[in-house]
């Protein structure tokens, strides 16, 4: 592929030269049960599905911007981004590690089923809909309908949280440590108890993030919408 | 009305079923839920005719001259479009509301004839995988069991944005239908009502959309064929603008599409009858100069070889199927209406398919009723039943002339009454007049 060095063990894709479709293509090639290789991609310059659907152990650094959906249905690669994230970052991710050291937009995480999702910024609305097992840390805050209808795998947010909050959510579990503007239908506050405090310290600790676990509250689903109670219709 | 009581006159605004639904609701204090499409008359394939040939056109012989029913759907953008033998595939009908049994045999059936099956809200299953040789892997808002190792696995990919039964809507699966895999599959808890997001999760609007399948596209190497499929209502504005968003084939189903479980109200009162859903796609590819480029699938309330001839020869590529596919596995069948009259309904008439109780085997979960459906020969009666639809489509189109089924054309169909000439926008029969074409 034109714009790939691999003289070095570091094989080194620029985008300026590059398409999309090659760099993507060469990662798909990579066998998934594959001796660990590691990639640097340049001049990400914001194009949309940056190294999607990857299915084998790698270290990808992305420098620079990406558009919607990098690192989408990932599994296995670690994936460090040094740039902002646009719509949908590792949408559906399955396994493995993408780490954004800047801001992500709509829906980062969105229905992840497994891995580690860490956002160094901030993430705009929506973040972890539709979650599906998939761990988020924050260190900035997120904004307003984030974990709506979340199913499972947890979200740690340093920051604040916008409106709505885990709206209609299922089994996720929320832990935040600043303000939470409301939450959604049948999302309510709970006991933050040992084995909570626990498992946000070892996702900080995971994610590389220095924060007090004792010093974020748990939300969690009320269990109200599971079963239609004509009662609750104005919940819904 | 007349009723069987002399001197009682039955009101047509509050008639007896229209009072029965008033106490019912008064007594439950909720909406009705059921499966299968609208119930009510909509203009339909039913009020168009054939022109077969005579003088001015020449008919092709019966079971001797050939006409072919093969179609290629992927033809835009998919390095590895599929073939169909037949013009006429499978809807996506999700395990879940499906028993793996039923799926099983769908995807038997389908492929003993070349033809495709379709996943569902809830992921794709290992024995329908098995079981059908073309497999289109659904991409729903709830994104149920969604993972890239079954998008490659997958001969197409399929973005619901709705369903003729309820655009607009979202899925809903009741807790007794959630058993232990399917809630798995799911990730969500077992035995909770489960209603399934109406929209995508990661991207609004026409402009995302074509991002998303720019995604789609290169998490599968641009092989496959990917469908964008939307419930009848602004479809000329649908087609459009899935054209625009990249799609290789448009799915459009009507408003007679049949459901696993909505509410009755949002079956008979949102969206558009098939009829007139078929007409606007095919003119706005056909305006984009994408007519047979981007192929066209239309569904809702596709029964006979006629309603699929009469599909093509407005400008489908291609026909699916879903209610009428359960019928041929064996629902309904009148050898079980002992059975149906117990939970009070009878043969013919059942469509609580949200409840899982199905007597036949085929919209539940409860392991003892789904045992009942026999996979190969629920296959064996749907190939049956398909080869028919192909074999009547066949008739028509060899006595209007045609050596292919896709020759068939808007001349060779006029109207019987003015809603459908209106809709189809093909003459009143005898006439020259389509409504809203000027004379
Ligand atoms: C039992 C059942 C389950 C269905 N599940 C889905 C589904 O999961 N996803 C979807 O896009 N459509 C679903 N549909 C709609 C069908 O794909 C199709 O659009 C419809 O059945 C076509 O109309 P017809 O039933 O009149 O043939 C379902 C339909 C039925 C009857």
């Amino acid at each position: 592929m034109a714009g790939t060095q691999s003289t070095s063990p570091v094989r080194t894709v620029d985008l300026k030269v590059a398409t999309v479709r090659e760099l993507n293509q060469a990662l798909h090639e990579l066998a998934e049960d594959g001796a660990e290789t590691d990639w640097k991609i340049l001049n990400a310059a914001g194009n949309h599905a940056l190294a999607v659907g990857i299915n084998a152990r790698c270290r990808v650094e992305i420098m620079g911007h990406v558009g919607y959906y990098c690192a989408g249905m990932n599994k296995y690669a670690t994936l460090t981004i040094n740039g902002n994230a646009a719509t949908g970052l590792a949408e559906n991710m399955m396994s493995g590690l993408v780490r954004l050291r800047g801001d992500a937009s709509q829906s980062a995480g969105a229905t992840g089923r497994g891995g580690l999702l860490v956002i160094e910024g901030n993430a705009a609305a929506r973040c972890g809909i539709s979650l599906k097992g998939l761990d988020i840390v924050v260190k900035g805050s997120v904004g307003h309908m984030s974990a709506f209808m979340a199913q499972r795998g947890r979200m740690v947010i340093c920051g604040d949280a916008g409106s709505a909050l885990g709206d209609s959510l299922y089994e996720t579990q929320l832990f935040v440590k600043g303000k939470v503007v409301d939450l959604g239908a049948d999302c309510i506050e709970k006991e933050m108890r040992a084995e909570h405090v626990e498992a946000v310290e070892a996702l900080l600790a995971k994610a590389g993030i220095n924060e007090r676990a004792q010093a974020f509250r748990r939300y969690g689903s009320a269990r109200k919408l599971y079963h239609f109670n004509i009662d609750h219709a104005d919940a819904y | 009305m007349t009723t069987r009581y002399p001197g009682l006159i039955e009101s047509h605004l509050f008639s007896r079923d229209v009072i029965a639904e008033i106490q019912r609701a008064a007594t439950e204090g909720i909406y009705d839920i059921r499966g299968g499409g609208a119930k009510r008359y909509v203009p339909h394939f039913d009020d168009l005719v054939f022109l077969g040939a005579s003088m001015s056109r020449y008919p092709l012989e019966g079971y001797r001259e050939r006409c072919d029913t093969n179609v290629v759907l992927g033809t835009r953008y998919a390095s590895r479009p599929i073939e169909l033998k037949i013009p006429i595939t499978v809807a996506g009908m999700s395990f879940g509301a499906l028993s793996a049994q039923a799926k099983e045999a769908l995807g038997r059936g389908a492929s003993a004839v070349g033809t495709s099956t379709t996943t569902g809200d809830g992921g794709m299953t290992a024995e329908e995988r098995e079981s059908s040789k073309t497999l289109v892997y659904q991409v729903l808002p709830s994104r149920y069991g969604m993972n890239p190792d079954d998008l490659r696995r997958a001969d197409a990919i399929e973005v619901v944005l709705g369903q003729g039964a309820k655009p607009g809507g979202g899925g809903m699966l009741l807790g007794q239908k959630i058993s232990p895999r399917v809630a798995a599959m799911r990730d969500l808890p077992p035995n909770i009502d489960q209603r399934s997001a109406c929209r995508h999760p990661d991207w609004t609007g026409p402009d995302d959309l074509e991002i998303k399948l720019r995604e789609l596209r290169e998490i599968t190497d641009w092989e496959k064929p990917i469908y964008i499929k939307v419930g009848a209502s602004r479809t000329y504005y649908d087609t459009t603008l899935a054209v625009k968003a990249g799609a290789d084939v448009i799915v459009v189903d009507g408003m007679q599409g049949g459901t696993a479980a909505t509410q009755n109200v949002f079956i008979e009162h949102v969206g558009i009858p098939t009829l007139a859903a078929l007409r606007q796609a095919v003119e706005a590819l056909t305006e984009l100069d994408m007519h047979r480029k981007v192929q066209l699938i239309v569904s809702g309330g596709i029964r006979t070889g006629a309603d699929v001839a009469k599909a093509l020869a407005m400008g489908a590529d291609a026909v699916s199927i879903g209610i009428a596919a359960l019928i041929a596995l064996g629902d309904n069948s009148p050898g079980l209406d002992d059975e149906y009259q117990k939970i009070g309904t009878r043969a013919g008439f059942y469509d609580d398919w949200q409840a899982g109780q199905d007597p036949a085997g085929i919209t539940t979960q409860n392991a003892e009723l789904a045992q009942r459906l026999d996979p190969v020969l629920g296959g064996r009666r749907l190939a049956n039943y398909l080869r028919t639809l192909t074999m009547e489509a066949q008739i028509i189109a060899r006595a209007c002339g045609k050596s292919h089924v896709h020759n068939l054309e808007p001349e060779d169909l006029v109207a019987l009454t003015i809603e459908a000439a209106a809709m189809a926008g093909v003459p009143l029969a005898g006439t020259k007049w389509i409504p809203g074409h000027g004379l």
